[in-house]
């Protein structure tokens, strides 16, 4: 039944895929990828990635939409047409992938129990999971935890991002900003989002609690099921860029002012690093939980309760830290 | 002290890893660019103390919330990540060190803390790879570093850094990918991310498909990375479009950083359990080498942009240090890491010499430095010392690698007199490129109707002597990077030195 579905949903995927590249409509590209990742993230679900899948539903289906909307909004619709390079691509692309299935065509079935990565470090991880930190979700164990410093950089992967465009957008002309604060005046605020629009605008306050509420059960509860730190900052940012969408922009930055965004984004990171310097000066190494407690269990629990928590301040601070920065260039 | 001595692999990342949170809120102007030059220096220091605990013989290992390696995140740092430890952190520093003026000009107060803390992501980006031990691992810290490059080229006020910028981002990406396929493939057949581990589980596989595939899609994926003609077509215009501190901090150290990746991966997982191998790799690299070296220096011979110049001599650099290693022998890759050495010291002198010009000189093309040595005497004759060094002449060091380059050369008959010729080319050709400069700033004619400029700033000029006289140093006393490239090429080679 898996094999069915999945043929299935990967067929999907394909096409889908197809339909991006061939799009020269810039905006139906970005609804295909839209759709895209969702089939991606059904498929990761279907492979009992629940984690992953999560991930990539709010990342990539909710948030880099929105993004690339507010990127829409900057540039042109419709892509400008050159067809010089078109074959070759094509070359390169085909033959990575052919190399790709010639290295694994008929190597590791799908689902052996016997492949390399089922046999060496994955049972240990299983086995010791239980008696290390006493938590259920081994995915969390090996991210929070046994591989920590890998998240730690990604961590810092998703703060460099949010520093970048932080920066390169940052540079907002003198002149403009204040043209544009006289030019136009306060009644443009009633005029943002979709006010206007009522029956968006009464189910979508509707739903903004909701997600929100979601996204604190998802980072609090990702000890025990599907989740963490990364999902829940997209699924909490992507309930605010909600709002944003709604209400105006600026009515969600007088919720979230840019000076929060910053602290959560810098404050997460440290507190993320700091975890891990706590662990050095109690005695442990850099990253080690079990020195944080009378108690190793207790320690590591309390441990990647508290990077989680600096993941998802990051994680959230820096989406909506660019979401904002794309939506105030598109004023000016 | 001691007791913080077995944490230095986790400080040498995380010191200026976990400086970056707090630069960013630093809002006093000037007090961002001191935290991270300090910052920076003591990054420098962390990789001091570790090369001297392996040059004392020390097993510097680390791991990651005290897991056993294969099951946490292992740091290792020996002597060949040492010496690019020393790269890496020495260029970063000198380059910060030199960088608040031009910053200053160049970009607004309200952004500095910003780009000083992408300054130092990159550089935890790049000892991060360098001290670690897990393939994956390092693939993260690839991510950052990219990530932090891509910011900082395009953050000058020079709008053409923006397309640049954008094709090193795609062609870095793919690179980046590239790496990764060839990684999850190993994961396939051996179930591990961890370097050691993988060297040993690797040997019982009995299928060397995907091995051979995984070889070929981290070989070309670090080459994207570390500019190996003819996939060099991102570096010339990222090098010359981004801000001058930025052109001596990543050229000296960036390339180097994949080619150091490139290296370890092919000679530690691919050489010893793919038949072979080795033989491909020679002839796989030894032409992309002559290519790189003959190519780049004769296009840096025609151009007229001195940072592009410079850029094109990059790449013909990266050239010299394939062809050490493309020879597989003992002397060619000690020849190939002290050339990284070498080359880092003499593009950096010569790098933070264009940062003098660029303080005085509205434009950097040759033409419009005419006569420029009459009014920066001393930094145009910086920039002949270092170009000495570039070149090859005895007492530099750039000699020491040539002349390692030359006797590794000889060892392979007559296939070595070849390539001793090509050297010797690529010198000449290096010789008439900077020649050229020379000639423009010493014997060229003002410009009519140009303006007086003095001498660069003192601070900027003390830290380019300082570089250009380390090259007469490291030329007169090469003991240290001699013991260390050599060890190096021992543990490439799977010697135990």
């Amino acid at each position: 039944m898996t094999v069915f579905f999945g043929v299935f949903l990967l067929t999907l995927l394909l096409i889908v895929a197809i339909a991006i590249v061939r799009a020269d409509n810039l905006f139906v590209a970005v609804m295909l990828g839209g759709i895209f990742s969702l089939l991606m993230a059904t498929i990761f679900f279907l492979l009992d990635a629940p984690d992953v899948a999560l991930t990539e539903a709010a990342v990539g289906a909710g948030i880099s939409t929105v993004l690339y909307l507010a990127a829409l909004a900057l540039t042109a619709e419709r892509e400008k047409r050159h067809t010089v390079h078109q074959i070759k691509a094509l070359v390169v692309v085909t033959t990575t992938a052919l190399l790709v299935i010639f290295a694994t065509f008929d190597n590791v079935q799908f689902g052996d129990p016997t492949a390399p990565v089922h046999v060496h470090v994955g049972p240990w991880y299983l086995e010791n999971t239980q008696r290390y930190m006493d938590i259920p979700n081994v995915v969390t164990a090996i991210l929070g935890s046994f591989r920590g410093y890998d998240t730690l950089g990604e961590l810092f992967v998703v703060f460099t991002a949010g520093i970048g465009v932080l920066f390169l957008l940052g540079t907002r002309p003198k002149k403009d900003t204040e043209a544009a604060e006289t030019l136009i005046p306060q009644q443009s605020e009633t005029s943002e989002g979709l006010r206007n629009y009522l029956i968006p605008r009464l189910t979508g306050r509707l739903l903004v609690p909701i997600i929100l509420l979601f996204g604190l059960y998802v980072q609090f509860h990702g000890e025990y099921s599907p989740g963490g730190g990364f999902q829940a900052g997209a699924i909490i940012a992507a309930g605010i860029i909600l709002y944003a969408l709604l209400e105006g922009e600026t009515a969600a930055l007088r919720v979230v002012p840019q000076w929060m965004l910053m602290a959560l984004m810098a404050g997460g990171a440290l507190l993320y690093g700091m975890v891990g310097v706590v662990g050095m000066l109690l005695g442990g190494q850099f990253l080690d939980y079990s020195v944080l407690a009378d108690n190793p269990v207790t320690g590591q629990q309390l441990g990647i309760l508290l990077i989680e928590l600096g993941v998802g301040m990051t994680v959230s601070g820096v989406l909506l830290s660019i979401f904002h920065a794309f939506a105030a260039r598109d004023k000016y | 002290m001691s007791a913080w001595a077995q944490h230095l692999p986790a400080l040498q990342v995380g010191v200026p890893l976990l400086t970056t949170p707090i630069i960013v809120l630093l809002r006093p102007h000037g007090l961002s660019w001191a935290a991270a030059t300090l910052t920076s220096c003591f990054t420098f220091f962390i990789a001091v103390m570790l090369t001297v605990a392996v040059l004392q013989g020390q097993q510097v290992q680390y791991s990651m919330g005290a897991w056993p390696a294969p099951h946490g995140i292992a740091l290792s740092v020996d002597a060949f990540s040492a010496i690019l430890l020393l790269i890496v952190t020495g260029a970063s520093t000198v380059a910060l060190l030199a960088a608040r003026q031009i910053v200053n000009a160049e970009i607004e107060a309200s952004r500095q803390p910003l780009f000083y803390t992408a300054w130092l992501l990159a550089l935890a980006g790049f000892v991060g790879i360098l001290v670690s031990a897990d393939a994956f691992n390092i693939f993260v810290f690839m991510e950052i570093s990219s990530l932090a490059s891509y910011v900082l080229i395009a953050g000058g006020s020079d709008r053409r850094a923006l397309p640049a910028v954008f094709k090193y981002l795609v062609m870095g990406t793919i690179g980046a990918t590239f790496y990764l396929i060839g990684i999850g493939l190993i994961y396939l057949m051996t179930g591990t991310l961890n370097l050691a581990d993988m060297e040993v589980r690797i040997r019982e596989v009995s299928d060397q498909k995907p091995i051979l595939v995984a070889a070929g899609f981290i070989t070309i994926g670090l080459a994207l990375k570390a500019a190996v003609f003819p996939l060099h077509l991102w570096l010339p215009n990222a090098y010359t479009y981004a801000p001058v501190p930025v052109t001596v901090f990543l050229a000296a150290c960036s390339t180097k950083v994949s080619l150091y990746l490139l290296l370890r991966f092919d000679f530690f997982l691919f050489q010893p359990n793919l038949l072979n191998h080795n033989i491909q790799f020679s002839y796989f690299i030894m032409p992309l080498a002559i290519l790189a070296i003959l190519a780049a220096s004769s296009l840096a011979m025609f151009e007229r942009n001195l940072k592009r110049l410079l850029a094109y001599s990059s790449i013909a650099q990266v050239g010299y240090i394939l062809l050490g290693a493309s020879l597989v022998s003992l002397i060619g890759l000690t020849a190939s890491v002290i050339h990284m050495f070498n080359h880092a010291l003499a593009k950096a002198a010569l790098f933070l010499c264009v940062a003098c010009l660029a303080t005085r000189c509205a434009n950097l093309r040759i033409d419009s430095l005419r006569g420029v040595a009459k009014q920066m005497p001393w930094t145009m004759a910086a920039f002949l010392l270092a170009g000495l060094s570039l070149i090859g002449v005895p007492g530099t060091a750039g000699f020491i690698s040539k002349w390692y380059l030359i006797t590794a050369a000889l060892d392979e008959g007559l296939l070595g007199v070849g390539l001793i010729v090509v050297v010797a080319a690529g010198s000449l050709m290096a010789v008439y490129y900077l020649w050229r400069v020379i000639e423009a700033a010493y014997f060229g004619k003002t410009n009519e109707g140009a303006e007086i400029v003095g001498e660069a700033p003192l601070g900027i000029l003390v830290v380019c002597w300082l570089v250009v006289l380390s090259n007469y140093y490291f030329g007169l006393a090469p003991s240290l990077p001699t013991t260390l490239s050599s060890a190096a090429a021992q543990i490439l080679l799977g010697q135990v030195p």
